[in-house]
């Protein structure tokens, strides 16, 4: 890790100095009107090396994937095969503009519509659409469905949408988004949906309810055993049920979500397959839906015709949520990944992430204590406050300085001082029992030198960061 | 089975330590009766036949850059400075996730906090946020932003005819869930703030228009700001190197399709919503912002901040429900910016502008050819003012204009978009887009193809 103070771009900039390389004018010059023509942009001057050192110091200030173990739960850091970044920058799709025409984009058509096919195979949908950009983009397409739906019955007030506590909160923030009203349900002793709350929400919310919102696995890591009598009772309320596919990694090829009763769903292709995360994106949330709702997905979607392939809007789509036709780059990666694969790999896929996940917590639930005691899935919940004083903020940052990246912390929300791993099936055993022996060091840190835990960490380019004060008096630009 | 480490005997060593006798063990929760289903997904292929398909499959789309390119509508054809993949793929930069942790994300941090540094410049806005999925969703929550900013107390948005029909179209999807009445008006930016009313939270003005036009932004942000209104501008981000800057105008709100900053078309998608704003309206912004911090010996560093309005935080009381964001679409366009900078970024606009108007006058010289919205399809089409246009302008053709295309496409020029797939009727007009990438003599070879086509 780079531990150097890397200058702002700005910090560079020298008059005069220039990175670009352009032609010279080979038209004539046409003046622009003084009523339209800007000043000084403000823009940095620096050469060519300088941009270079700029930006690969700052990447060196990054854990990575490619650089150690990234085990944030619920974010599904797996390794993302190279082979996937070639494919999708070839010229044919990189060069490729989305309105070309269908004659001119046969390719990128066939692949999109290929991928809509092995997707919904995944899920047991009977159409999809790939046009969310991200997963929270795929959870509104997905609500807005659910609302159109109720509409094209004439059911204008199922207007709620049931939401575990143990969910993202890009479900509530999705629901509000859609015009609809989230109501929490709390989780049983098991980590599951409370199925008492459940009833008593569904008698409540009564000819209101338009659906619910459900996570399976769940953020705890844990597959919900009711899933089926969920779906069911939602049905018989006249609601509809949500899959967020966000854990897709532990299911594909294990279970059809289509199979146990969800009628609308998305998978986070970022996540589960196979693009790199970038730092924030970009990410693709397909979107399946069963043959009842499929009328209603965002469009346009990919179509076949005889032999040739076609844009096409779903008969009564909730309209375009985006321009264009989604994240094509994101869709070539999960289409290179998907192919390799197959329906055998996705299945290994899935089982080795099962299989880690539990390994890593068998080997660490004796010092960090697993409030939930059953098996997990791809990903489980440890609590971190270690010791008096010792928080799970601490543990996070000293596993920093041992050089791996922290899990997710303090979420779920309802596991106080939570520390959520999700190894990931690409990590080799090796690499787990490294960090299982970071972690039970950390453990007998908390008691035998808990101040080492509370200045970590030391070894990286800053130490904690005031976050109160950086949000207090916001500075969001670089001023000269 | 590629990409997993984990071999049988680690398997083996790995069950015993948990306790179980086989993975199947280990999925007993899901229901049996439904386990291991047969997906039917074609047999899985190696690394080196998947690139062949992939390959196979690229070929059959036109590339811009086997072309001659004449073609924009919301996806630009822009040169793209050999390192600006070269750093953002690397893979320190490509695998890391969300910034959360800061003392090991201080490379994705201090490259947003840079990105929002140089695109509020660009754009002339206090502020710009850390990407949207693209320029349409970026205009939809700016519009949602503008709607929370007056309280909900007022309800009408006024949009100007010429914002980009598919942003117009994710405007209504966006805003159907809201009380918020859009309010189509067939006139230019000027024309349509005027009608801004005391119930009016925002107008939308394309800067330019679809059609190419560029439209009195001041104007617009006058008459908006009279009726107590905020301006929410759609801006071309390369325009903003040679022409005035939609804030310096007087927009409030700010939005743009950020891929012609360092992003390959790519047939849509991944691009970059770009969203800035004054500093007033800054809490109720959506999506990330990077701020400045310090740590306890003083150093310079960065954080997530403002977080208090995110779903993560605020769940549905959130301001938006975004998360997963276009961060290396953001990281792109960061390092085309830098490495243009000041000279390089006018230089890029200067030759979009310049070659534009020449290739316009070529066009117009062609026999049966006029440059210009047709009548009737003008917006304000009374007021006799000049068509403006900086790279894209609007061509009325002797022929329909969706045969030219075809025609000429099919021989290696794509002369632009043909009016009719958005505005059935409109088909005799093509929308024709010329950036540096188009040489003075693909320029007069269009021109020379329109004559012939259409003889």
């Amino acid at each position: 890790m780079n531990l150097k103070e890397e200058p702002l771009v700005f910090e560079l900039s020298s008059p005069g100095r220039e990175c670009a390389s352009l032609p010279e004018p080979d038209v004539p010059a046409v003046p622009v009107p003084a009523d339209l023509a800007r000043g000084r942009i403000g823009l940095p001057e620096v050469d060519e090396l300088s941009l270079v050192r700029h930006f690969t110091r700052l990447s060196q200030k990054n854990y990575s994937v490619d650089t150690q173990l990234y085990p944030l739960g619920s974010c599904t850091m797996k390794y993302n095969p190279k082979v996937c970044e070639q494919a999708a920058s070839l010229p044919g799709w990189r060069d490729a503009h989305p309105l070309a025409g269908e004659e001119f984009s046969q390719g990128a058509l066939e692949l999109i519509w290929r991928l809509q096919a092995y997707l919904c195979a995944v899920g047991g949908f009977a159409a999809g659409s790939l046009q969310p950009a991200a997963g929270a983009h795929g959870e509104l397409s997905g609500v807005l469905v659910i609302r159109a739906w109720h509409r094209s019955r004439g059911d204008e007030a199922r207007r709620v949408i049931l939401v575990p506590d143990s969910a993202h909160g890009t479900n509530p923030a999705s629901c509000t988004m859609a015009g609809l009203r989230a109501r929490t349900i709390p989780s049983d002793a098991e980590g599951g949906v409370d199925m008492d709350a459940l009833a008593a929400a569904l008698a409540e919310t009564g000819a209101e309810l338009a659906g619910l919102m459900i996570t399976n696995p769940n953020t705890l890591g844990l597959f919900d055993r009711n899933i089926e009598e969920i779906c069911r009772l939602v049905h018989a309320a006249g609601g509809l049920v949500y899959g967020d596919g966000a854990n897709m990694n532990a299911l594909a090829g294990i279970l059809r979500p289509a199979d146990v009763g969800i009628d609308v769903m998305h998978y986070n292709l970022h996540k589960t397959f196979s693009t790199p995360h970038g730092g924030g994106g970009p990410g693709a949330g397909f979107v399946g839906a069963t043959a009842a709702l499929a009328p209603f997905l965002p469009g346009p979607v990919a179509a076949k015709e005889g032999e040739r392939f076609r844009l096409s809007t779903p008969e009564s789509s909730i309209g375009r949520l985006k321009s264009f036709y989604g994240n094509f780059g994101v869709m070539v990666r999960a289409y290179v990944y998907l192919r390799m694969l197959g329906g055998e790999g996705l299945r290994r896929m899935s089982e080795t992430a099962v299989l880690n996940a539990n390994y890593l917590r068998s080997l660490v639930e004796g010092a960090y204590p697993v409030k939930y005691k059953r098996r997990c899935m791809h990903e489980f919940v440890a609590q971190g406050n270690l010791a008096e004083g010792v928080h799970t903020l601490d543990v996070a940052k000293r596993l920093i300085d041992l050089g791996f990246h922290p899990p997710t912390i303090y979420f779920p929300l309802i596991v106080p001082e939570a520390l959520m791993v999700e190894p990931t099936e690409t990590e080799s055993k090796e690499t787990l029992d490294e960090f299982a022996r970071a972690l039970l060091e950390i453990a007998d840190e908390a008691k035998t030198n808990p101040g080492l835990l509370r200045a970590a960490p030391v070894t990286t380019p800053v130490g904690r960061l005031d976050e109160v004060a950086a949000a207090r008096n916001p500075v969001l630009c670089f001023r000269d | 089975m590629p990409f997993l480490a984990a071999t049988e005997s680690d398997r083996e060593a790995m069950l015993a330590r948990i306790g179980v006798g086989s993975v199947g063990e280990l999925f007993s929760d899901v229901p049996e009766a439904a386990r291991y289903p047969e997906l039917g997904l074609p047999p899985p292929l190696s690394e080196l036949e998947v690139l062949r398909e992939v390959e196979a499959m690229a070929a059959r789309n036109l590339a811009a850059s086997r072309s001659a390119w004449f073609l924009g509508a919301g996806a630009y054809y822009h040169f793209i400075p050999a390192l600006v993949p070269a750093l953002a793929s690397r893979g320190e930069f490509l695998t890391a996730y969300t910034p959360y942790q800061p003392e090991v994300s201080q490379g994705t941090l201090q490259a947003i906090f840079e990105y929002q540094s140089m695109a509020a410049r660009l754009l002339g806005t206090d502020v710009v946020n850390a990407s949207h999925y693209d320029g349409a969703t970026a205009l939809a929550e700016g519009l949602l932003m503008a709607h929370a900013a007056a309280g909900g107390q007022r309800r009408r948005a006024v949009v100007c005819a010429g914002v980009h029909p598919e942003y117009k179209a994710v405007l209504s999807s966006y805003a159907a869930a809201f009380p918020i009445r859009l309010d189509e008006v067939d006139l230019p930016p000027e024309g349509a703030a005027a009608l801004a009313d005391p119930d009016t939270f925002c107008v939308v003005a394309p800067y330019p228009g679809f059609d190419g036009a560029i439209g009195d932004i001041a104007a617009a942000a006058r008459s908006a700001h009279a009726a107590g209104a905020l301006l929410l501008v759609q801006a071309d981000p390369i325009m903003c190197g040679l022409l005035k800057s939609p804030g310096e105008l007087g927009a409030d709100i700010v939005a743009a399709e950020g891929q012609s900053l360092g992003n390959p078309m790519s047939f849509g998608g991944p691009f970059l919503g770009m969203l800035g704003s004054t500093a007033a309206l800054v809490r109720k912004m959506p999506g990330r912002l990077v701020g400045q911090a310090g740590d306890s010996s003083g150093r310079r560093g960065f954080v997530l901040t403002l977080t208090a309005r995110e779903q993560h935080i605020r769940r549905e009381k959130a301001v938006s429900n975004i998360c997963s964001n276009q961060g290396l679409s953001m990281l792109q366009a960061c390092i085309y910016l830098a490495a243009m900078g000041e000279t390089g970024l006018r230089k890029v606009a200067e030759l979009c502008w310049n070659k534009a108007h020449f290739a316009a006058s070529l066009v117009a010289a062609v026999p049966g050819f006029a440059v210009g919205p047709g009548a009737g399809a003008v917006p304000g089409a009374s007021s006799p003012r000049p068509y403006r246009f900086f790279k894209e302008f609007v061509v009325r053709t002797p022929v329909p204009a969706e045969e030219l295309s075809a025609k000429l496409s099919r021989r290696g020029v794509v002369p632009g978009l043909p009016l009719s797939r958005y505005y059935p009727g409109r088909d005799h007009e093509l929308l024709v887009c010329v950036t540096e990438m188009c040489t003075r003599e693909q320029i007069e070879l269009l021109a020379r193809s329109l004559e012939e086509a259409s003889a």
